[in-house]
């Protein structure tokens, strides 16, 4: 059958939510699709993806993909794609799709699409939009090849909804590894730990700057338990040591869009506006009135950030 | 241990603000400085430390080859890259609209089988089309092992690396023996993110990448630039990929300027109903 495929995203025996942004635009570009789970708990994650109008989920669940390890997963989502007759694959735009999906359109012989924000079809013809030159233009790409493949962005997608019905589920087969596999050892994960809601997924997200030094955790961390928001940080603050590095929001951190986004001590470096300018809300508390930030910010509060933020904290309670 | 490391001429990465369309449509980016792209002046600043005792990096340990795609003005990108420290540099002849990144992928491949390096090196993607796709694809037609978004590297022999990936919110330590493929962040050129087996652990590099000294630039102009040409290296020159027209976002019109935090909130609440 033609169609296709989704590539899940599995974290802890679940679905990332990133998968329902892939699903969203296995939906928009019609046809049928089904969902591939790959990874430990692909069986338990399957379950979960039966609601959501597949025509069928798959789910590979062996010891060799315990790990992720591209050179394990990649030869059997080819040979998934190639059985089935799928002309299209979309992944995650995340750091799992990203490091797969090249790897996988090398083998399959097809064009790649990366990050895209947008799709039109027009008489059979696909276009594909992806943001280019840190987010200054919007390009937009034809794949010339039989078989398609897209990482979809988490941030224009939205997440798809669990419509009911339930997919059949199949059980798929490990297709064994890369002879490059042999060597990679994987080691161990390290994953940042904490309480806060994911970066990539939170409603609110608030940032600071290098300016907030050592007080960065003491000054953000009140704001963002009183907006239940993501903590991030810009470059410079990431580079200086005083956030952690899997903070970083920008070209070459996170992505994000959230509902709301607070820019604090940030200047607004175009690195890191690549990184959040899809935020609906923005805004920008700096003591600078001439920092770029305030360019694209919908308020703004030229105010030293060590009075505003606590400040702010206190108002934000005063008037809930 | 002998690395390629392939690099990208781009337009100014810090002013990419400044990009206008053409009438046709195209990104037009006259009157942007070219520069290297910025992570493969990582990777190369990587490919260096892997090939040098840090504290007395005159002395090389290693070959460092680099390798572009683009016209004749991008040996000027080369030629600092050797005053920087490679041996050697190689230019492809080829400009963009005649590429896509597989295309370039099957003439890195081109490349990779004559010079059989022990490790390739790139940019985790360039600062232009920003793909992240060249070093997974050139990994598959290799048929090597690849790490990507490489935040450190360590070696204790010139036979494997251990390299801590930096994925969304985790770190993945993997142990990859070589030959492979591995992309680089910005975060390789901390000063501790590269410990090469030939470097005393408690050398600190300075911050980011080095520069290179003028007696260096003098020198580099005897060193080997080879031009080649694509066709000789991936004769099937068919494109996967092709870009059609681009547009500008749009603009984020700057908002208001709030008094004081209390007219913030009100507005966050009344205005934006967003809190």
């Amino acid at each position: 059958m033609a169609g296709t495929l989704v590539i899940a995203e599995l974290e802890g025996g679940k679905s990332r939510s990133t998968t329902f942004s892939a699903i969203a635009f296995a939906k928009q570009v019609g046809g049928s699709f089904a969902i591939l789970a790959i990874g430990p708990g692909a069986a338990n994650a399957a379950k979960d993806l039966a609601g959501f109008g597949a025509a069928k989920v798959i789910a590979v669940d062996d010891p060799a993909v315990k790990d992720y390890v591209v050179e394990r997963f990649a030869p059997t989502v080819a040979k998934i794609v190639k059985d089935g007759g799928f002309d299209t694959v979309a992944v995650t735009a995340s750091s799992f799709g990203k490091d797969l999906a090249p790897r996988l359109a090398a083998k399959l012989g097809a064009g790649y699409a990366p990050d895209i924000n947008a799709v039109t079809v027009d008489g059979g013809k696909r276009l594909y939009r992806r943001p280019t030159y840190a987010g200054n233009a919007l390009s937009w790409l034809e794949i010339a090849t039989p078989i398609q493949i897209v990482s979809v962005r988490q941030t224009e997608f939205p997440a798809a909804t669990a419509s009911g019905g339930a997919s059949p589920v199949e059980t798929g087969a490990y297709a064994g590894p890369d002879a490059a596999a042999s060597q990679v050892e994987f080691v161990k994960v390290e994953v940042g730990k904490s309480e806060r809601p994911d970066l990539g997924e939170a409603r609110v997200v608030v940032s600071g700057g290098r300016s907030l030094k050592e007080q960065f955790k003491q000054v953000l961390e009140p704001l963002a338990d009183a907006l239940g928001a993501a903590v991030g940080a810009s470059r410079a603050a990431c580079d200086a040591g005083y956030a952690a590095p899997e903070l970083q929001v920008g070209q070459t951190g996170r992505t994000v869009a959230p509902q709301l986004y607070v820019a604090v001590g940030i200047s607004g470096a175009i690195q890191h506006i690549a990184g959040m300018k899809g935020s609906k809300v923005i805004v920008a508390i700096n003591k600078d009135p001439d920092a770029p930030i305030f360019q694209i910010s919908d308020y703004g509060l030229v105010q030293d950030l060590f009075v505003a933020v606590p400040e702010l904290v206190k108002e934000l309670k005063a008037q809930s | 241990m002998k690395i390629l490391v392939a690099v990208k001429r781009v337009a100014d990465p810090d002013n990419l603000n400044k990009i206008k369309l053409s009438a046709q449509g195209k990104v037009d980016t006259t009157g942007l400085e070219p520069k290297a792209s910025p992570y493969d002046d990582y990777a190369l600043e990587t490919a260096l430390r892997l090939t040098e005792n840090g504290t007395n990096t005159k002395a090389r340990l290693g070959e460092v080859v680099v390798v572009t795609f683009g016209p004749k003005e991008a040996e000027q990108m080369l030629r600092a890259m050797l005053g920087t420290g490679a041996d050697r540099a190689i230019r492809i002849d080829a400009t963009d609209d005649v590429l896509d990144g597989d295309l370039v992928a099957r003439g890195l491949k081109g490349i990779v089988d004559k010079e059989k390096p022990d490790l390739v090196l790139l940019g985790y993607q360039q600062a232009e089309s920003e793909s992240n796709e060249v070093g997974q694809m050139l990994a598959e037609y290799l048929g090597w092992p690849q790490a990507t978004f490489a935040g450190r590297i360590t070696t204790t022999d010139d036979k494997v690396l251990l390299v801590e990936r930096e994925t969304d919110g985790a770190t993945a330590h993997v142990k990859v023996t070589l030959p492979a493929v591995v992309t680089v962040i910005d975060k390789i050129v901390k000063p501790k993110s590269v410990q090469s087996k030939h470097t005393p652990t408690t050398h600190n590099y300075a911050d980011g990448v080095r520069f290179a000294a003028l007696m260096a630039i003098m020198a580099a102009k005897k060193k080997p630039l080879a031009e080649q040409k694509l066709a000789d290296l991936a004769p099937d020159a068919t494109l996967k990929v092709r870009y059609a027209n681009a547009e500008l976002p749009p603009k984020r019109a700057a908002g208001v300027k709030v008094k004081d935090v209390k007219e913030l909130v009100t507005k966050l609440k009344t205005e934006a109903k967003v809190v």
